[in-house]
């Protein structure tokens, strides 16, 4: 894809990102961040291309991929759990 | 393959990213959404495995699959064990991480271009893209990492000041863009290889030195805008790699996190400049204890004076701040609560934005200690209700109910908004001492007539309350 349009969908992203954000409740900024940083670990597909790319060799290349995996990894769980715990918390009045 | 039902593949990823930030707006809908967040987590993956790793023998995936399980397990652990009280720690911790992926995929596609880019050339664009994304990505990684060594008590929450360090600052700055430049002019050259490594290190060492001189006060800035670095560091490796689900979603937390920078400064009547530039606000006490004399008549009370105040009262607004959580009272707060509605008192909660170390803190404690959200205000909805309210309950927080803010100019929290609770009949403080703020100022309402003031840890003083309660 070219410059432009991934250039557009970027700045239409962030128009889109800043009117949800502007939505979400200030009750539930610890969780807005929790989730954001799991979704940020969507880079994960970076450190799998360089992972499955050396073909089973193990090079620099694809070792830092596999690092990126492991880290990503962390977040991903680490942030969607702790958002789903945190969440599980917030009750209605009985 | 059709490379186009993948492009539809990402998209849909994205929008489930979309729809579990959209179901944030309300507590009912959030964990739904926080499902479609890991649904579309899923579908990136499976799909850069199957355009990417076709053909592929089954052992390499066992490399990532063991990768996964690995960081999985590790992460969920520290999900499930962490106290309440040491989220914003723990989401500094996370933030590192996403920047350390973003530079270890940034060097994985330089060492092998093959795999990342068409022909296996990398151009100029890419270059500056990649080389954007990787130093933004160490900055976040070194700059998480100081700010979880602050709230962690690792190091010192004191604003860490020296001479010069400003343009020290400015000047690694332009080193890492001339650095960009001169590698991306002519990205393939291989004994160009050194600036690559240079903008690694020197964005680590910015990284540090940007959140050394934030004190501990200014902390809810310092973690969202950690987090905006993180998805702009995402950003900038989705356009390397070409990647919409990648790019969308950099740009979704990148402005999320620059949404909340900006409610937190507000909250504080500061500018993100200034916030940046550092100095301001350390852990409190100590020093400004030593420093302060006293203004007047302080009226100190006991719990029974609080627990016959409140017991007496039609409704009562609790305000809760950082020392709750220090002390971790909710538990006890909540079950004082609960007293004082069984005996016909109108409890809610009234939060400032910037109470406690990050974004919405205070929440989630009370959520964990079972108060209802529906009981829980945010200052706007509330803070007209002070006048009506016959008991102001300020557990652990100070500057941000110093009406100075309102009538002095000179002072430094001035214009910052407050929680109006001089307004109500009486104001009880909970505090560890007569210690000013972290703003180093001192709070003339606890000076007032209407205020009682009952000094030790919040935790001890809500139950021995909590016990003359149940005693009358």
């Amino acid at each position: 894809m070219d410059f432009l349009s991934l250039f557009t969908i970027f700045v239409l992203a962030v128009f889109v990102g800043f009117y949800v954000v502007w939505g979400v409740t200030p009750a539930l900024h610890s969780p807005l961040l929790a989730v954001t940083n799991a979704i940020s670990s969507v880079i994960i597909v970076g450190g799998l291309i360089a992972a499955v790319a050396s073909k089973g060799l193990i090079d620099l290349s694809s070792t830092m991929g596999l690092i990126a995996v492991l880290l990503a990894s962390v977040n991903i769980f680490g942030g969607f759990m702790v958002a789903q715990r945190m969440l599980a918390m917030f009750k209605k009045k009985k | 393959m059709d490379n186009t039902i993948f492009g539809f593949a990402y998209l849909l990823s994205a929008v489930l990213f979309i729809l579990a930030l959209k179901g944030l707006s309300s507590p009912v809908s959030a964990r739904q959404g926080n499902i479609f967040g890991m649904i579309g987590m899923a579908i990136a993956v499976v799909t850069t495995l199957l355009l990417h790793g076709s053909g592929l023998e089954l052992g390499n995936y066992t490399n990532i699959i063991i990768a996964v399980i690995i960081g999985g397990v590790f992460g969920a652990i520290l999900a499930l064990k962490i106290s309440m009280t040491a989220l914003p720690q723990l989401v500094a911790a996370f933030h590192s991480l996403v920047g350390l992926a973003a530079v270890f995929v940034a060097i994985g596609a330089y060492k092998n271009p093959s795999a990342f880019f068409d022909g296996g050339i990398i151009t100029t664009g890419s270059m500056i893209e990649m080389s954007l994304g990787l130093a933004i990505g160490a900055i976040t990684f070194s700059g998480s990492v100081i700010a979880f060594a602050k709230l962690q008590g690792l190091v010192s929450g004191n604003p860490l000041v020296f001479k010069g360090q400003h343009l020290i600052n400015l000047i690694i700055f332009l080193a890492i863009l001339t650095l960009i430049y001169m590698i991306s002019v002519d990205p393939m050259n291989l004994s160009k290889e050194q600036y690559f490594w240079a903008i690694v290190g020197l964005s680590f060492l910015i990284g540090f030195l940007i959140v050394l001189p934030i004190g501990g006060a200014d902390m809810p800035v310092v973690v969202s805008m950690l987090n905006s670095y993180s998805g702009w560091a995402a950003c900038g490796i989705g356009f390397t790699l070409q990647n919409t689900a990648l790019i969308i979603t950099g740009a979704l937390v990148g402005s999320s996190g620059a949404i909340l920078s900006y409610i937190m400064c507000k909250g504080m009547n500061r500018s993100i400049v200034s916030v940046l530039l550092g100095g301001f606000g350390g852990d409190s006490d100590e020093a400004a204890a030593a420093a302060s004399s006293p203004k007047g008549n302080v009226k100190r009370g006991s719990a029974d004076d609080a627990s016959f105040i409140m017991g007496n009262a039609q409704k009562v607004i609790i305000v809760p701040g950082y020392g709750m959580a220090v002390s971790q009272a909710q538990h006890a707060l909540r079950e004082m609560c609960d007293l004082l509605k069984e005996k016909g008192v109108e409890v809610k909660y009234a939060i400032h934005p910037v109470a406690g170390r990050m974004p919405g803190h205070m929440n989630v404690l009370l959520a964990e200690a079972n108060v209802p959200y529906d009981e829980v205000f945010e200052l706007e909805e509330i803070n007209h209700e002070f006048s009506t309210a016959d008991v102001a309950f300020v557990i652990g927080a100070n500057d941000v109910t110093n009406p100075l803010a309102k009538t002095d100019p000179q002072s430094p929290i001035y214009g910052m908004p407050i929680l109006d609770v001089e307004k109500a009949a009486t104001t009880l403080f909970l505090k560890r001492s007569m210690a000013s703020g972290y703003a180093g100022v001192d709070n003339d309402l606890f000076f007032r007539d209407k205020t009682m003031m009952l000094l030790g840890d919040a935790k001890q003083t809500t139950e021995e309350i909590v016990q003359a309660l149940n005693l009358s």
